[in-house]
C-alpha cells in the first residue's frame, strides 16, 4: 500500500508516494535517486544513512519513509552552496584529511551539521559526543574531530 | 636531489570533494539499464550432505528470471589453489557454503525466492579446533583434493617453514629463555561499504564486471578462468573498480559471489548485481584468520639473542584464499625482527567447517607481533633487563642481510625505539605505580613491494593532451587510503606540471595497465615508481621535440609581449642555438631553458608546446608507458629464504594504560607511534593512514573478535561485534615520522599501508604486564580476561 507525501526535501518542496514500510534510507535512494545517503547496517548502529529531520539528525535505515509528510528533510546532497561548491563543513573535511574511503563521510558530516546548528563552539568533547553512533573504519576519527572544530571556527569567524 | 615542490606538503586528497558531496559512486550506488537483483542461498549446516534442493516454489514467484544451483550450472571452481566452488555440490563444508542464487527484478523478489529454496541435508560431524580436525578420526573436510585424488587427513597441502643457524647451540647459548602459547581472533574487515559487484555481458559474450576488487588483474584472469569453465573460452572479463568503502584486505581474493553473479547474469542475459547487506558481511565474506603461535626466545646474559623457536598453527576454514599464505609474511618479522642467529619457523595450516579466512591489513604480521613482542618483554623480566634496553641491544642495522636473505638496505628502529621511550617518558613511567603502565613493540614488515606471485610489478601509463592535462592510467585501487593523492603529487613531481593538471582514470583492465594489486603496502611505493619511470620518459620526448620546435613558440611568446608592451626588451639570448641543445627543464607545467629559466618569453606553456608538437605534418602525440618491477626475490617458502620486498619498513609502539583491577577495563592514556617511512609523500594522508590503523590496532587488541559455534557466526552485526568508536579513540596519539630516504624508494619513500596496526596489541599488553603484573596470552584483552588473570596471580 501506498500513500502521498508532502515534504522539503533539500530546501524544495516535494509530493511523491510510498509504500507504509518503506524507510526514508529507500525513499531516497532508490525513489529519488540520492544515492549521497549511505547504507552500512540497516540497523541504526553505524549512522551512514544519517540525514536531517527538521534539524535533528536520524539514521535514515530505521526512519519510516511516510513520518517525513510535512517536514524539512536534508541530505547530503543539500549541504553544498550554489554553484556546485562544498559547503564550508564539507570543506573542512577535505581540507584536514577528515575523509579516507569517503563511504562515513555523508553521515558523520550530517551528524557534525545538526551539532553546529545547535552548538555553534563545540568543545572536542562534545564532538565526541555528537559522533558517538557514526562508525568509521578508515580514519581513527582523529582528522574527523579536526574537520568538526576547522569547521566552527570557519563558520564563527564569518558571522 | 632538486627541491620538492609538491610531495611532502600538506595537501588535500583529489577524491576529497566528490566523498564530501556524497557523489562518489560506490557499488552500492550504481545501476545498469535492466539491472536485475542475485540473491544467494547459503547453507544452514556447517558439514552435511545435500540430499535434495528444490527450487521450484522459487521458480514460480513472479519477477524472479533465474534459480541457479550446482546442478544446472557449470562448474565454477575458485580459490588459489581451486579446492572451492562457486555453487556447491554433495555437500557444505562450512556454514555460508553458498547453494543456490536467484536473480529478481528487485532486491525484495530476490529474498522472497530465496526463501522459497528448500534444501534437504544429511548433517555429517564437523571439526572446528585444530586439534579436532588432527585427530586420527576426524572427519574429511575434503575427501578428495582439486586434482580428484583421495586424501586422508585435513592438513593443506601448504608448507611454511624456515631454518638458521644451529637451534640446539642457540639454546645453549642461551642463560635465560622464555617461552609462551600465544592466540589471535578471527576478525572482520569491518569495511563500512559491504561487498558487491555487478555483471554484465554483452552479445558477443564478453564480460564487463564492476568489482569490489584490490586485485582488478588477478581477477580478470580469474573470471577469465571462469568463462572458460562455463564453455566460453577465450572470452574475456572486463574488470572494472567504482569507488570502495574500504577494502582491508578483503578485496585480494575473488569470491563465489562475483561468479555467481557471472553465472547469472550469463542465464538471464542482464546486468546482475549481488550486494551484501550487513549480515551478509559478517557471516558469508572471509574475515582475518585466527593463530595460535608457541614462541621460545633465549638470550646471553647481555640480553643478545641466542635463539627463537616459532610453531605456527592456522585454522584455515573450509576453503583456501591467498589469505593462506600468511604464514609468509609471519616468517619476515619471525626471522628478521631484531637479530637472531639461529631460528626454526614452522607453520602448518589444516580444514575445519569453521567460516574460511581471507586476507586482513597485516597479513599474518600483527598474529606474529603479538606472540613475539609479547614474549620478548616475557625474556627482558627472566634476564632482568629493561624491555626498552633489550630491544636495543638486539637492533637491526641498516646493511645488514637478515636470517631470511631479506637485504635491509634503510634501517630506522634504533630512532623508533628511543622515539617511543622519549616521547612516553620510558623509564619514569615504568615504575609509577597506582595500576599504570607503559608498554612497548616494534614491527618490522615489507615497504618495497611484495614478492608472492610471480610478478611484482606495475604499469603506467601517462597521455598528455593538447590542454597540457596528463592523464594517469594505473591498475592499482584507491580504496580510502589515498593512493590517488600520492600519484597525483608523484606526477605532478615527477614530471614538473601542477597536481590540479593531472586526472587519474577510474581502475578499469579495459584501459589501464596491468598491476598485481594493491596489497603489502605497496601502493604508493610501486604506482610512484612507476610514475617516476613514465615521467622521465614524457620528459625525454618532449625535451626531444622542442629542440626544433621551442624557439619558434618562445618567439610567439615574445611576439606577443611585444604587442602588448613595444618598449619590452628582450634578454639577448641565441635561443635557436640553445634549443638545438636540448637542455631543457619543465616545471608547473612551464618548459624552459636552464639557461634562462625567469626569461617570461623563454618559459614555453606546456600545452602550447604540446599543440605544437602534435599540430603539424608528421606530428606527435605524447604518451609514455613504464612497467616497474622492483629488485626483489620470490622467495622459496619451504625453505623460507629470499628478498621478498626492495625496502623494509620498521617502527615502535609505545602505550601507556591504566588498569581498572576491579572492573578488568583497559584505559589507553596515551599511545606514541614512530614508524619509518623512509620519505613522507603526503604528511595529511599518511597521518589518516596511520591513525586509522591505530584504530584497527586498538580494536584487534582490546575489542574485536567473530564468535562462532559449531562454525555459525554468532554476532554478524556492530551491535555484538564492537569495532572502536570515536568515544573508545579518546586519548593522545603522537605519530612519529621517522624519515630514512630509501635509495629505492620513489622520493625516498616506503611502503606504509599496513605497519600502523601490526604492533599495537603487544604494546599495550606489555603495558598492562607493567602496570597489574599479569600476561594476556590471548586475543582480544578483554576485562573478563584481566579478572580472571589478576585471579590466577
Ligand atoms: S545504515 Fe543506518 S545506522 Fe547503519
Ligand atoms: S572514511 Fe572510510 S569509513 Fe570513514
Amino acid at each position: 500500500m501506498k500513500i502521498d507525501l508532502s515534504f522539503t526535501l533539500n530546501g524544495s518542496p516535494i509530493n511523491t508516494s510510498v509504500a507504509v514500510d518503506r524507510r526514508l534510507v529507500d525513499l531516497l535512494r532508490d525513489e529519488l535517486d540520492l544515492t549521497g545517503t549511505k547504507i552500512g547496517c540497516e540497523e541504526g548502529e553505524c549512522g551512514a544513512c544519517t540525514v536531517l529531520v527538521d534539524g535533528q539528525a536520524v539514521n535514515s535505515c530505521l526512519f519510516p519513509a511516510p513520518e517525513v509528510d510535512g517536514k524539512h528533510v536534508i541530505t547530503i546532497e543539500g549541504l553544498g552552496e550554489s554553484d556546485n561548491r562544498l559547503s564550508e563543513l564539507q570543506q573542512a573535511f577535505v581540507d584536514q584529511g577528515g575523509i579516507q574511503c569517503g563511504f562515513c563521510s555523508p553521515g558523520m558530516i550530517l551528524s557534525a551539521r545538526a551539532l553546529l546548528n545547535e552548538n555553534p563552539n563545540p568543545s572536542q568533547d562534545e564532538i565526541r559526543e555528537a559522533l558517538g553512533g557514526n562508525l568509521c573504519r578508515c580514519t581513527g576519527y582523529v582528522q574527523i574531530v579536526d574537520s568538526i572544530q576547522t569547521a566552527a571556527a570557519r563558520e564563527n569567524s564569518d558571522d | 636531489m632538486t627541491e620538492l615542490k609538491y610531495i611532502g606538503k600538506e595537501t588535500p586528497r583529489p577524491d576529497g570533494p566528490d566523498k564530501a558531496a556524497g557523489r562518489a559512486h560506490y557499488i552500492h550506488d550504481l545501476s545498469r539499464p535492466g539491472m536485475l537483483y542475485g540473491k544467494v542461498k547459503f547453507s544452514e549446516h556447517a558439514h552435511a550432505r545435500i540430499l535434495r534442493i528444490d527450487t521450484s516454489k522459487a521458480e514460480r514467484l513472479p519477477g524472479v528470471q533465474a534459480v541457479i544451483t550446482a546442478e544446472n550450472t557449470p562448474e565454477v571452481r575458485i580459490g588459489f589453489i581451486r579446492d572451492n566452488f562457486a555453487l556447491k555440490k554433495g555437500k557444505v563444508r562450512q556454514f555460508r557454503d553458498e547453494i543456490a542464487a536467484v536473480a529478481a527484478i528487485d532486491a525484495d523478489i530476490a529474498a522472497e525466492a530465496i526463501d522459497l529454496i528448500e534444501v534437504e541435508y544429511e548433517a555429517l560431524p564437523g571439526v572446528f579446533t585444530t586439534e579436532e580436525a588432527l585427530a586420527d578420526d576426524a572427519p574429511l573436510v575434503h575427501e578428495i583434493d582439486p586434482r580428484g585424488r583421495p586424501r586422508n587427513d585435513n592438513r593443506l597441502p601448504l608448507r611454511f617453514h624456515h631454518e638458521s643457524g644451529d637451534l640446539e647451540a642457540g639454546r645453549a647459548a642461551a642463560k635465560h629463555i622464555a617461552s609462551g602459547d600465544f592466540s589471535t581472533p578471527v576478525i572482520q574487515q569491518s569495511c563500512m561499504g559491504t561487498a558487491g559487484c555487478i555483471a554484465e555481458f554483452d552479445l558477443n559474450q564478453q564480460l564487463t564486471i564492476w568489482a569490489k576488487t584490490q586485485i582488478p588483474f588477478l581477477a580478470q584472469r580469474d573470471f577469465n578462468q571462469a568463462l572458460a569453465d562455463m564453455g566460453l573460452a577465450g572470452k574475456n572479463a572486463r574488470v572494472i573498480v567504482s569507488a570502495l568503502g574500504g577494502a582491508f584486505g578483503s578485496g585480494l581474493d575473488t569470491h563465489a559471489y562475483e561468479f555467481i553473479s557471472i553465472l547469472l547474469a550469463h542465464r538471464t542475459g542482464k546486468p546482475v548485481k549481488i550486494v551484501y547487506n550487513r549480515d551478509e558481511e559478517f557471516a558469508y565474506l572471509s574475515p582475518r584468520q585466527s593463530s595460535q603461535v608457541s614462541i621460545t626466545q633465549g638470550c646471553d646474559d647481555e640480553g643478545q639473542l641466542t635463539f627463537r623457536e616459532i610453531q605456527v598453527w592456522q585454522d584455515n576454514g573450509a576453503y583456501t584464499s591467498w589469505g593462506a599464505t600468511f604464514p609468509t609474511v609471519m616468517m619476515l618479522p619471525a626471522t628478521s625482527l631484531y637479530r637472531v642467529p639461529n631460528i626454526f619457523f614452522d607453520a602448518k595450516l589444516v580444514y575445519t567447517n569453521n567460516t574460511y579466512c581471507q586476507a586482513m591489513r597485516g597479513y599474518g604480521n600483527p598474529e606474529l607481533a603479538w606472540a613475539l613482542e609479547s614474549n620478548l618483554d616475557d625474556l627482558a623480566e627472566a634476564a632482568g633487563i629493561d624491555p626498552f634496553e633489550l630491544r636495543l641491544r638486539n637492533c637491526n642495522q641498516p646493511g645488514e642481510t637478515t636470517p631470511m636473505g631479506l637485504k635491509v638496505t634503510t634501517c630506522g628502529l634504533k630512532e623508533c625505539l628511543q622515539t617511543v621511550a622519549d616521547k612516553i617518558a620510558w623509564p619514569q613511567k615504568r615504575s609509577q605505580g597506582k595500576r599504570r603502565g607503559v608498554g612497548m613493540a616494534s614491527l618490522f614488515h615489507v615497504g618495497g613491494g611484495g614478492r608472492i606471485y610471480r610478478s611484482d610489478g606495475t604499469g603506467m601509463i601517462l597521455k598528455l593532451d593538447d590542454f597540457g592535462n596528463v592523464n594517469v592510467y594505473f591498475g592499482g585501487v584507491e580504496m580510502g587510503q589515498g593512493m590517488y593523492s600520492a600519484l597525483s603529487l608523484a606526477v605532478a613531481e615527477a614530471l614538473g606540471v601542477k597536481p590540479e593538471k593531472i586526472f587519474i582514470n577510474p581502475t578499469d583492465t579495459g584501459t589501464c595497465p596491468w598491476d598485481v594489486g594493491t596489497h603489502a603496502s605497496r601502493g604508493a611505493f610501486m604506482a610512484c615508481n612507476a610514475a617516476i619511470a613514465a615521467s622521465k620518459k614524457v620528459r625525454a620526448r618532449i625535451f626531444e621535440r622542442a629542440r626544433a620546435l621551442f624557439a619558434n613558440e618562445a618567439k610567439k611568446n615574445l611576439k606577443k609581449l611585444h604587442k602588448k608592451n613595444p618598449d619590452f626588451k628582450a634578454a639577448d639570448f641565441d635561443v635557436e642555438a640553445e634549443a638545438r641543445n636540448g637542455e631543457f627543464e619543465l616545471q608547473d607545467g612551464f618548459v624552459f631553458l636552464p639557461a634562462a629559466p625567469d626569461e617570461s618569453w623563454l618559459r614555453v606553456d606546456l600545452s602550447q608546446l604540446l599543440r605544437a608538437i602534435h599540430f603539424r605534418e608528421q606530428g606527435e602525440m605524447i604518451t609514455a608507458e613504464a612497467f616497474y618491477d622492483p629488485p626483489n626475490e620470490l622467495p622459496d617458502w619451504e625453505k623460507g629464504y629470499g628478498n621478498m620486498s626492495a625496502t623494509y619498513t620498521w617502527g615502535t609502539q609505545g602505550v601507556e594504560v591504566e588498569v581498572d583491577t576491579e572492573t578488568g577495563e583497559v584505559k589507553i592514556l596515551h599511545l606514541v607511534a614512530a614508524h619509518d617511512v623512509g620519505k613522507v609523500l603526503n604528511p595529511q594522508t599518511l597521518k589518516g593512514q596511520t591513525y586509522g590503523a591505530l584504530a584497527q590496532g586498538i580494536g584487534y587488541a582490546l575489542y574485536e573478535e567473530v564468535l562462532s559455534e559449531q562454525g555459525r557466526i554468532l554476532n554478524p552485526n556492530f551491535r555484538d561485534y564492537k569495532i572502536p568508536t570515536v568515544a573508545e579513540m579518546n586519548f593522545p596519539i603522537d605519530l612519529e615520522f621517522i624519515e630514512t630516504n630509501d635509495p629505492e624508494g620513489p622520493f625516498g619513500a616506503k611502503g606504509i599501508g599496513e605497519p600502523g596496526l601490526v604492533p599495537t596489541a603487544p604494546a599495550i599488553a606489555n603495558a598492562i604486564y607493567n602496570a597489574i603484573g599479569v600476561r594476556i596470552h590471548d586475543l582480544p584483552i578483554t576485562p573478563e580476561k584481566i579478572l580472571a588473570a589478576l585471579k590466577n596471580k
